[in-house]
């Protein structure tokens, strides 16, 4: 029990210290693709403690929710984030929410955000909202038809038996898994605003869907924010990690030393996956926001059709 | 129940809207009626006797019973908003005064879905195994058509009364699922789904009252419905807009809040359809599944959208700008229902445990009693397969926020000043620059509204030098109204136009029509086998 929470607390930390160098790991990477030397890795840390030490410049009809909401968004990226399995299945609260909540997690932190973007009452604000609002009405179908496959597949939605049950070896290669796999891919791409969905990097107005809602954050909340950012992209990266390459997770009852073996996997398993993302981003052009429905249309018939898939399959 | 309802739709009769929203709604009740009132004549059967218990006894082909359930799914789907019956709800509803719109919005449109439970579970006898087709049809496609037509209106109370007609949908959902389930034989599994479609229910009321009251409070504060010219009210009514952040991520299906729940339930019932027999159940569930998946996604951009531009941003009439807070006794029957909210979703164990012996009565099983899991976790099947602890969840959002505020606090910066919007350098003082009602919807219309209302989009751009400004149009027609009502509408004028000549005869015409009708009667009685 004590070994548990002690896993759990860490799995918390973890995440939390990870997720700026990711996402550090994954500017180098583009960087050094286009022959740029690209700022040091620990260069998003260093961004996170000078907004914290900067003051905050509020509009002047910014709300108390606008206030509000970078804690909220945070915290429930942050539980959402430590509730995935990263190095070991063992978290002692893996069962208070499973797939679907933590997906619903990550909408809870979405709509303050919609909301934030909409407070200040700017032309920037709204057109962010609105657009976050409609690439989440095309996301959530898609990500829930990967849930159901991935879950027919396992007989559960429970992150921590699902893990286990693609650590066995009945699973085997199947080709609904491998579709689920492409569209939650893709899905992610889309949630975490990556091109060829959205620009982090852009502020160029017209185009920008995640920037344009966070324009009028500054401070310590958008330090907030940013690391909420972060943190989300781990999460899907753990995700994809702990669905479809389980290799090297430790099981519950694991000793340290398996813990420490599943760390070391699951360091590995992210610099691939931050790889794979810088690598995508430099060879994909960014597209125009209303073919956004048809690349995430994509992933929704790739995840229904997985699903169907596993029924045909099922019956033979 | 209708009529008297007919009269407080009709409580500002001088309105011509109200009036044409009052016919509306009393034909429609009067077919609802008409129906249920069939179904209740083919139940009772030759003998006539319309005790329950004796309805029950009856023996009925499977012929009859589907048209039963075609009846009754007619009947009670015109009183609870299923599309395409669902018309006269976003006329009627919104019409009447705001206290009333919660009551016909959250309990009298339940009223119909007790009606469907007690007829088709309880009096209709075992069900076949396609029971569950039409209403799971019906169900999905009611929750993504209510929740579009609700992204598209600009009234405040009418984009509530559609989001009802989404939730009537989702609980229909639900009770589909339960009959195929039941049919089927998977007892435990059909507990499941029933319960998750009353858990719906009762949070629907809670949720549905508090949005009307809101929208009531903004309309005695304000005098306006349309979203277009509200805004950043929650400077005015702090405490009002609070409450209505509660209920608006309630119903956009946010954990930790009672939405989530039911949802999960649901979506968890939709899991278990492997296990059905039919084909044809087999891919219509998990199809009804991504309907359900898609209408919650659009109603937490509906709620985002309704809440974001009445409360939030800045003010977009001088009525808005002079808005104040609204009484105590109003805000404490909203902040009553949010606190239910809250407890629904925190604890919904007990909630679950308080349905159990209802949905035992009516499918003779139910789900695991919660009270004794450990942490007032839910636990639909076994934990193993999935489990969700509100509770837990809502601690844990609680201690992360509060551990982020702490450190914050004493390691960062805490000097914060006013300063006018940045706006990426371009701020414009008038709020008509803001993101109104109507550009928060337009990429969704974009992508599903073409579909689904043909929407168009038409834009009058001046030439360079012009001074006459730009204009754009939206085009959108009303599927239900264009491909239903109109034809109907049409038929029965033309047939009735048709009936007119006999109105004005002699009386022996009149005499002969009534005997010749005599002798047919005797003439079908006698060759009747």
């Amino acid at each position: 029990m004590i070994f548990d929470l002690a896993i759990q607390n860490a799995q918390m930390l973890l995440v939390l210290l990870l997720a700026p160098l990711l996402t550090g790991f994954v500017r180098k990477v583009k960087a050094r693709l286009l022959r740029r030397r690209g700022p040091p890795l620990l260069q998003p840390y260093r961004d996170l403690l000078r907004l914290l030490r900067k003051e905050v410049v509020l509009a002047e009809n910014a709300s108390w929710l606008f206030r509000v909401s970078p804690y909220l968004i945070f915290a429930t990226t942050w539980v959402a984030a430590s509730l995935v399995p990263t190095f070991g299945t063992g978290l002692l609260f893996s069962w208070s929410a499973d797939l679907i909540a933590i997906i619903a997690l990550l909408g809870t932190a979405r709509f303050f955000l919609v909301l934030a973007g909409m407070d200040v009452g700017t032309s920037f604000g709204g057109i962010g909202a609105s657009r976050e609002a409609m690439i989440a009405t095309l996301a959530e179908p898609a990500m829930m038809m990967i849930v159901f496959t991935i879950a027919l597949l396992a007989g559960s939605t429970q992150l921590s038996s699902l893990a286990g049950f693609m650590l066995s070896s009945g699973v085997g290669l199947r080709v609904s898994a491998g579709l689920a796999l492409v569209a939650l891919v893709m899905v992610g791409i889309a949630e975490n605003a990556r091109i060829p969905i959205d620009n982090p990097a852009t502020h160029l107005e017209l185009t920008m869907v995640h920037e344009a809602m966070v324009l009028e954050y500054s401070g310590r909340h958008l330090a907030l924010i940013e690391l909420a950012a972060a943190l989300k992209l781990l999460l899907y990266m753990s995700l994809i990690a702990c669905m479809f390459f389980p290799w090297g997770l430790a099981p519950p009852d694991a000793r340290t030393g398996a813990q420490l073996q599943g760390f070391a996997a699951y360091l590995i398993k992210l610099a691939a996956g931050g790889f794979l993302l810088g690598l995508f981003e430099t060879m994909v052009a960014k597209m125009r926001i209303f073919r956004i429905s048809e690349f995430l249309g994509a992933a929704l018939m790739l995840g229904l059709l997985g699903m169907l898939l596993l029924f045909v399959s099922r019956s033979l | 129940m209708s009529l008297a309802s007919w009269a407080l739709v009709m409580a500002h009769h001088r309105d011509e809207d109200n009036v044409r929203a009052g016919y509306v709604y009393i034909v429609m009740a009067s077919f609802g009626t008409l129906t249920l009132l069939l179904a209740f004549g083919l139940l009772a059967g030759p003998d006539g006797n319309y005790a329950f218990d004796a309805m029950r006894l009856q023996s009925r082909s499977p012929q009859w019973a589907g048209i039963l359930l075609g009846l009754v799914l007619l009947g009670t789907g015109s009183k609870a908003g299923l599309v395409p019956l669902h018309v006269w709800l976003p006329l009627a509803h919104p019409a009447a005064p705001s206290h009333v719109s919660a009551l016909m919005s959250g309990v009298m449109t339940k009223v119909a879905v007790y009606g469907f439970i007690r007829i088709v579970f309880d009096l209709l006898g075992p069900p076949a195994w396609w029971w569950g087709v039409p209403v799971l049809a019906a169900g999905g496609g009611t929750a993504v058509i209510g929740i579009l037509y609700a992204l598209m209106q600009t009234d405040l109370k009418r984009v509530l009364a559609y989001s009802t007609i989404e939730n009537i949908g989702l609980i229909f959902v639900g009770l589909g699922l339960a009959l195929a389930f039941d049919a089927a034989g998977l007892r435990t599994a059909g507990a499941l789904a029933l319960t998750a479609a009353l858990f719906h229910v009762l949070n629907h009321m809670l949720f549905k009252s508090i949005l009307f009251f809101g929208a009531g409070a903004v309309l005695t504060a304000t005098g306006e419905r349309q979203m277009d010219r509200l805004g950043g009210l929650i400077h005015h009514m702090p405490v009002t807009s609070f409450i209505f952040l509660v209920a608006c991520a309630a119903i956009s299906a946010l954990p930790p809040l009672n939405g989530f729940v039911s949802e999960w339930l649901v979506f968890q019932a939709i899991l278990l359809s492997p296990q059905l027999p039919h084909w044809g159940l087999k891919l219509l569930v998990p199809a009804v599944g991504a309907l359900i998946a898609l209408s919650a996604a659009l109603a937490a951009a509906c709620f985002a959208r309704a809440f974001g531009v009445v409360f939030l941003g800045r003010a977009r009439s001088s009525a808005a700008k002079r808005a104040r807070e609204v009484d105590r006794w109003s805000l404490s029957a909203m902040a009553v229902l949010a606190g239910l909210c809250v407890i629904a979703g925190i604890v919904p164990g007990f909630v679950i445990d308080g349905i159990g012996p209802v949905v035992e009565a009516v499918t003779g099983a139910r789900m695991p009693a919660q009270d004794s899991i450990k942490w007032l976790s839910i636990v639909p099947v076994a934990e193993s397969r999935s489990s969700y602890n509100g509770l837990l969840v809502f601690m844990f959002i609680a201690a992360s926020a509060s551990l982020a505020a702490y450190f914050i606090h004493r390691l960062a910066s805490h000097a914060s000043r006013r300063a006018p919007a940045w706006d990426c350098g371009f701020p414009d003082p008038s709020p008509a620059t803001q993101y109104t009602a109507a550009s928060f919807a337009q990429p969704i219309q974009q992508v599903f509204g073409t579909f689904v209302f043909r929407a168009r989009e038409h834009v009058d751009m001046p030439a360079p030098g012009e001074l006459r400004p730009a204009r754009i149009d939206i085009e959108m027609h009303d599927p239900a109204w264009e491909f239903v009502y109109t034809p109907v509408a049409a038929a029965v004028s033309f047939v009735s136009g048709r009936l007119d000549h006999l109105q004005f005869l002699t009386i022996r015409r009149y005499l002969s029509i009534v005997f010749g009708a005599l002798v047919f009667l005797l003439v079908v009685l006698a060759l009747w086998p």
